[in-house]
């Protein structure tokens, strides 16, 4: 993973971590994760993650954008994206 | 054929203390937990003085997970589940594994519930940015979150609701566990009510003026039940929790017993004859506590002593009055009586709850506790009351059977009789 896209993964990891139920732990956090499948996260914790998401990097994520993230992954698409788009 | 409900479990969390251990002490030794509040004077308040929980030295991760910590802003539901949970654990009880308890159920009453999370969730919809209200503006502001959290911490399977009948909420939920379980419908019951902290809660009460103007610079002698110099209630806040159980399961798996439920009785005097939204119809109060009685299948003259719903106003000597009528019992004949606001204010959808659990500790300790501030007894009580029967001090003693109520609001009028276990 290029350098970047590593502080953002480690940005992500930190804020979905905050969201995880007591039985599992940032580690298991993988590039593959699935939130609710695999991370046992709430779904209604998806909005939250999204917040904290738009406030830790400055963007602003569409409802489309918050449907199609399913994974760690995608998320990490998403963001990177709109960071680009984000001209500041 | 009704079965047998006893008390196996207490929790409270309120303003004269946090924990069993702490509003004893105070109720023992009339410490006061009203204090005065930055807040409400920077707010221009008539009366700055209030009941609030000194929560901030409670350890929440002891009843919280870290994901429902975040964001959380309803007082009333932190104290609601600090006082549930404590009641829980100190029934000796476990919450459910995979399967749920479906004998178990909660009815955990409030008036309103997260009023500083739905003011900020106002804020954010006024700007125009409902998207970021987060996932609990909901269930932090719905009335039944109280028991809707406790409900998933306990895996509760059986009836989980919220009543809300104003300042008689805690009485109220006390009676409808009660009766679920005497009936047979369930085994075990969390009740209990809860009230938020605060200038949104309260600010209603000042603009009526019913609350003291006199006493910012002495906090703790501001509530004073039963007094001459009464000049209003001091608002409050807080939680507090009663485990019920029917006394076959109770007997079955150990628990210890505090003491029976054998009866009550809720009612409305219709806002009828002196009855209206904010006051009283004697008569409906009366029935109310007769009734009670014939429930419990007791005498008037078998009450020991009786807890008011006393808030230190000027009507309290009408209180007084409806209750020596309804018990047939005048001067040395009638009961003794406490009000526990002097100590903590009237918290008003938590009032009964958190009084009936003092109403129960006086079983455990073998003590009526004495009404703080009530140092003189208002001259229109003495007209039915003879002096030694008010409590002005705690006293030993062994009680068999205790009498609470709650007024509230619209009229509405509730009474729950507790009785010695033996």
């Amino acid at each position: 993973m290029e350098k970047e896209n590593l502080e953002l993964y480690q940005k992500l990891r930190e804020i979905v971590g905050q969201y995880l139920p007591e039985d599992i732990s940032v580690n298991d956090i993988k590039v593959n994760s699935n939130f609710t499948q695999e991370l046992n996260i709430n779904s209604a914790n998806l909005v939250d993650i999204v917040l904290d998401v738009e406030d830790a990097f400055d963007i602003m994520l569409e409802n489309e954008d918050m449907d199609g993230m399913q994974t760690v992954e995608d998320a990490l698409t998403i963001i990177a994206q709109k960071i680009d788009q984000n001209p500041s | 054929m009704k079965n047998r409900v006893v008390v196996t479990g207490l929790g409270i969390c309120a303003p004269n203390g946090i924990g069993l251990q702490a509003f004893s002490n105070s109720l023992v030794n009339g410490s006061s937990g009203i204090t005065w509040q930055e807040e409400l004077s920077k707010l221009n308040f008539s009366c700055q003085v209030a009941g609030k929980p000194k929560i901030e030295n409670t350890n929440l991760n002891y009843y919280f997970t870290n994901v429902q910590l975040k964001g959380l802003r309803s007082s009333g539901l932190v104290f609601g589940v600090v006082a549930g949970m404590d009641a829980f654990r100190d029934a000796g009880m476990v919450p459910s594994g995979s399967t749920p308890d479906w004998e178990t159920g909660i009815i955990f009453g409030t008036g309103i519930l997260g009023v500083d999370k739905f003011r900020e969730s106002i804020y954010k919809v006024d700007e125009g940015a409902v998207r970021r209200l987060g996932s609990t503006a909901v269930a932090q502001t719905m009335a039944s979150g109280i028991s809707a959290y406790l409900g998933g911490m306990l895996g509760a399977g059986n009836q989980v609701t919220t009543n809300s009948s104003a300042c008689t909420t805690g009485t109220e939920a006390i009676l409808m566990g009660y009766e679920r379980i005497a009936s047979g419908k369930a085994e075990c019951m969390l009740v209990g009510s809860c009230s938020d902290s605060g200038p949104y809660v309260w600010g209603g009460f000042d603009a009526m003026r019913i609350l003291p103007r006199n006493y910012n610079e002495r906090p703790e002698k501001a509530s004073q039940p039963m007094s001459a110099t009464a000049s209003g209630f001091v608002p409050g806040s807080g939680a507090g929790a009663l485990v019920l159980e029917s006394f076959e399961r109770a007997r079955k798996r150990g628990a210890s017993i505090y003491c029976e439920i054998i009866g009550g009785a809720v009612n409305s005097g219709g806002q009828r004859k002196k009855g209206s939204m904010t006051a009283a119809n004697n008569v409906g109060v009366q029935r109310c506590i007769t009734t009670a009685l014939e429930d419990a299948a007791i005498t008037a003259a078998q009450v020991d002593a009786v807890n008011g719903h006393l808030t230190a106003t000027t009507k309290d000597p009408v209180e007084i009055e409806n209750w020596a009528q309804a018990l047939d019992s005048f001067g040395k004949q009638f009961p003794y009586i406490n009000s526990f606001k002097g100590h903590f204010g009237h918290c008003l959808a938590a009032s009964g709850s958190m009084e009936c659990v003092g109403v129960v500790l006086q079983f455990h300790h073998n003590q009526l506790f004495g009404t703080l501030n009530c140092e003189t007894i208002h001259p229109e009580i003495l007209r039915y009351v003879h002096p030694s029967k008010v409590l002005q001090k705690t006293i030993p003693f062994v009680p068999r059977v205790i009498a609470k109520a709650s007024f509230g609001f619209g009229d509405v009028n509730a009474c729950v009789i507790f009785k010695a276990y033996s």
